[in-house]
């Protein structure tokens, strides 16, 4: 069958590629909603070092989404199963190493074609179905498992001393890490630091928030998640070394462009744990589907989430693009093509 | 309950090239009808797709789709009429035996040599029938159109503005239709050979369908060219 994708040929430049698709053993999924992800606005403004612009494009962006089962050769969901698509590939099983950090495992809207399709072909294990969750939130569910891995792999590697956690960064990944933390942490106190006091507004049901420069000297945190990335990154490490406490894990969430400087001196005398985290793997997906429908989180999300018009032409890419470099948080939109 | 109708009468004289009609064509790894097909199927709110073809190919088309697709419930491949129209009226002949008559009926029709057909147009065919009992798939015109009726001199211009290329689906109730076609005279037959004129010409409204520039229609040699070009990511927007 041949499939519309709708590929970024180079900054803001939108190209069709049609291709043929396996129909054969693969679930087909019509896309429904999406979201804009930072890392996909970077490849469409052209941020990306000309390097990798040159490396990875064309490309279809877009790895956030929703979509309806449309076939499914396997007969393992049916038709109209409403899915939300993992977009790590994976190609081995490694019993140690998770899925999304596995070596050959490649991410779709990452050198290789995003949702940005027709039609989505994947293996069965690539989609995770969903009942009762608006398919609005369902479009950011990808968004959501990155922060829930983190905040997993938080609980499985810190010490269990856990009385004061908080967040430097105050964007859409900084909501959802505190509202996951809040359900998986309850008994500890969740501190939020950030630069813009109208987004940290909306950190209601935190127990603390506070502006980057009103940070009281006498702060003590036993761990810390740096949710700022760019330009911010180095600040947020800087100032979460500081105020930590001796060995706290400082989880590594925010992506930056640029190498970061730190402060080891400091991290040597605490005794600190740095973590990366990035991405994350079905067994993420399933546990955010399992939070957003058994808990009030798909709720709070509603509150990050800017639905725009919808999208059925390349002009309407453009203006999705374009309207979410005007929109405080994560960026939604129909899918109609 | 909703049809699809796969023209594929056709005998391929217009490619110009022996024997093989052309919507068995290979168009990258598949033959033509074999893409087609697929997009059709992948549409859950047809019941069942008809394929009228040609008698001296409906083993061959079988076979093909046997090869391709597999045993496949929701296809059936009938043989097709004199003309384009003739063939509709047999698909329709042929789901009436089977599923029996209703007013609500629909059937999508579809030229087999447009492979390049999306699914929301298949969808918007669907939706817009239903609403309103017939409809065309169009794109708004971009060439200047020149009438001429006695081929040497033009004779019109019209407003480019109100132009459009009719592609296919072309999708319409079952009942109105039929009783259209058969209202029709020996002589307006040979002469209405598109399902949508008889509409017109019987002032029933065809609701207009946004079609897509590049649901092209196979019909020669050149377009078959493009269309692998199309397939390689050759054309850029």
């Amino acid at each position: 069958m041949i499939n519309y994708v709708y590929q970024l040929i180079s900054p803001r430049i939108f190209n069709i590629k049609y291709e043929d698709i396996d129909l054969q053993n693969q679930v087909i999924i019509k896309p429904n909603y999406m979201a804009i992800c930072h890392a996909d606005q970077r490849y469409y403004l052209g941020q990306r070092s000309s390097e990798v612009l040159k490396k990875k494009l064309p490309m279809a962006l877009i790895h956030e989404a929703c979509g309806v089962v449309v076939k499914d050769p396997t007969n393992t969901y049916e038709i109209g199963q409403k899915v939300v698509m993992i977009p790590n590939a994976v190609k081995e099983k490694d019993e140690i190493i998770y899925e999304n950090y596995n070596k050959s495992s490649h991410f779709l809207s990452s050198g290789y074609d995003g949702f940005m399709r027709e039609l989505i072909n994947l293996p069965i294990d690539r989609v995770v179905p969903y009942q009762e969750v608006d398919d609005k939130v369902a479009a950011i569910t990808e968004f959501v498992s990155v922060a829930m891995h983190g905040v997993n792999r938080f609980k499985k590697i810190s010490h269990s001393r856990r009385k004061t956690i908080a967040i430097w960064g105050d964007g859409s990944l900084a909501y959802v890490v505190a509202n996951i933390l809040k359900i998986e942490c309850p008994e500890s106190k969740i501190v939020v630091i950030g630069r813009n006091a109208e987004k940290l507004a909306q950190f209601i049901f935190v127990d603390k928030t506070c502006l980057v420069d009103e940070v009281s000297s006498s702060l003590e945190i036993d761990h810390a998640f740096e949710c700022a990335g760019g330009e911010g990154a180095a600040y947020a490490i800087d100032d979460a070394i500081q105020y930590i406490n001796p060995q706290g894990t400082i989880m590594l969430m925010g992506v930056s462009e640029n190498k970061v400087p730190v402060f080891t001196r400091n991290v040597l005398e605490k005794g600190l744990t740095l973590v990366g985290t990035s991405r994350s793997g079905r067994e993420d997906f399933e546990k955010t589907i399992y939070f957003l429908e058994q808990t009030n989180l798909a709720q709070k999300l509603q509150k990050i989430i800017y639905v725009d018009d919808e999208v059925k032409s390349i002009k309407d890419i453009n203006r999705v693009f374009a309207n979410d470099l005007n929109t405080t948080f994560k960026t939604v939109f129909k899918w109609n093509f | 309950m909703i049809f699809g109708g796969i023209l594929a009468g056709g005998t391929g004289t217009r490619m110009n090239i022996v024997n093989m009609p052309k919507q068995f064509l290979m168009l990258g790894e598949k033959p033509i009808i074999i893409h087609t097909l697929e997009k059709f199927l992948l549409c859950n709110r047809l019941d069942k797709i008809y394929v009228g073809v040609h008698k001296d190919w409906l083993t061959y088309c079988q076979e093909l789709v046997e090869k391709y697709i597999g045993h496949c419930e929701k296809i059936k491949i009938i043989q097709g009429g004199q003309d384009r129209n003739a063939t509709i009226m047999n698909i329709i002949e042929s789901l009436e035996e089977e599923f029996g008559t209703s007013e609500e009926n629909i059937i999508v029709t579809h030229d087999a040599v447009r492979p390049f057909i999306s699914l929301k147009v298949i969808e918007e065919n669907i939706d817009s029938a239903f609403q309103y009992g017939a409809c065309d798939t169009v794109i708004p015109a971009t060439d200047t159109i020149v009438v001429s009726e006695d081929t040497k001199v033009i004779s019109g211009i019209p407003e480019r503005s109100q132009m459009y290329q009719g592609q296919t689906p072309q999708s319409f109730k079952v009942n109105l239709l039929k009783k259209m076609y058969t209202d029709l005279t020996e002589e307006e037959k040979n002469i209405l050979t598109d399902a949508c004129k008889i509409c017109v010409i019987r002032k029933v409204p065809v609701h207009l369908v946004e079609g897509d520039s590049l649901n092209i229609k196979i019909t020669t040699i050149t377009d078959l060219s493009i269309a692998n070009a199309i397939m390689r990511g050759e054309k850029t927007e």
